[in-house]
């Protein structure tokens, strides 16, 4: 019963959040629109998205999430400097395949957005057989390092969150 | 109009407002400065996304300064804004791909089943679906 009324309690959750920040003020009419919201919109979409991923471990998200804002600012200042005092000659850029151990198509398109919003790489295109990710690095001069730092630092935590 | 900002807001608001300027400008002068068309395309995607969060952190400061409360516009739009900037970058690397490069000038994937650009048969094609699309007749009108 509770599995029909509530498919996805997660997405339920961050859609009632969602609608709070939206209306900025926690009033007790928004509150209510805000479950209706969490309650219907599942319902909604769920024929839509039929297999649709259940967070084993939701709490991994919010590292997840602290992990990645911290590489976004350490990303600025490195892009930064690379921009202001490298010159262009002594810059290597380089595409780099990166093979996937995740499946799932909800923790791909996760990491293909972790690897553009981080330091100077940018996702670019999916094995036609979704096992590897083209990557564009801005400058790489080990690029089995980025790939094997994208794995280790991305990779394994989404599958940890999907898997 | 006038504002009476305490001086830690001030201060505060002022220096985030001088980071996010100073990234933006980094982010537009690299789109000048940098060789090609993706390398171009890391300095704007990466050093804007600061540049812009700087300034949504100011605003909250300014909000819970002048008016004592808690303002989460900014936090929904640095998340729509990390939801949206990814998928520009990824339709011109696209375009990229399709327009200067070869199977050939690419590493190459690992199965050999070669990137999706050149071989998947629509693009609404997705990883769940493997199986060959039936043969349909070419649309006669377009």
């Amino acid at each position: 019963m509770l599995s029909r009324l509530l498919p996805h309690p997660v997405l339920s959750v961050v859609l009632a959040i969602c609608w709070l920040l939206l209306v900025n003020t926690v009033a007790i009419n928004s509150i209510v629109f805000a479950v209706l919201l969490g309650l219907f919109v599942p319902m909604l979409i769920r024929p839509y998205w039929p297999d649709m991923p259940r967070l084993s471990r939701p709490l991994v998200v919010i590292e997840y999430g602290l992990i990645v804002l911290y590489d976004i600012i350490k990303a600025n200042t490195e892009v930064a400097l690379i921009v202001l005092f490298k010159p262009s000659k002594s810059l290597q850029p380089a595409w780099i395949c990166v093979p996937l151990d995740i499946t799932s198509p909800e923790a791909i398109t996760v990491l293909g957005m972790t690897i553009t919003l981080t330091p100077g790489t940018v996702s670019c295109d999916l094995a036609a057989d979704g096992h590897a990710i083209l990557v564009h690095c801005l400058h790489a001069p080990d690029p089995a390092a980025v790939r094997d730092d994208i794995k280790a630092r991305y990779e394994r935590r989404l599958k940890e969150i999907f898997e | 109009m006038q504002y009476d900002l305490p001086l830690w807001a001030d201060i505060a608001v002022s220096a985030f407002l001088l980071i996010a300027a100073f990234f933006g400008l980094v982010g537009s002068y690299g789109l000048i400065r940098l060789p090609d068309a993706m390398t171009r395309l890391h300095a704007p995607t990466k050093a804007t996304t600061l540049g812009v969060g700087g300034v949504l952190i100011g605003s909250m400061i300014f909000v819970l300064a002048t008016e004592g409360r808690f303002s989460a516009h900014e936090l929904l739009i640095s998340l729509f804004l990390f939801l949206t900037s990814p998928i520009t970058a990824l339709f011109i690397a696209k375009v990229h791909i399709h327009l200067h490069e070869r199977p050939d000038t690419l590493p190459e994937p690992r199965d050999g089943a070669g990137w999706a650009s050149y071989t998947a048969d629509g693009p609404a094609r997705g990883v769940r679906d493997l199986s060959p699309l039936p043969e349909t007749e070419p649309d006669q009108n377009t």
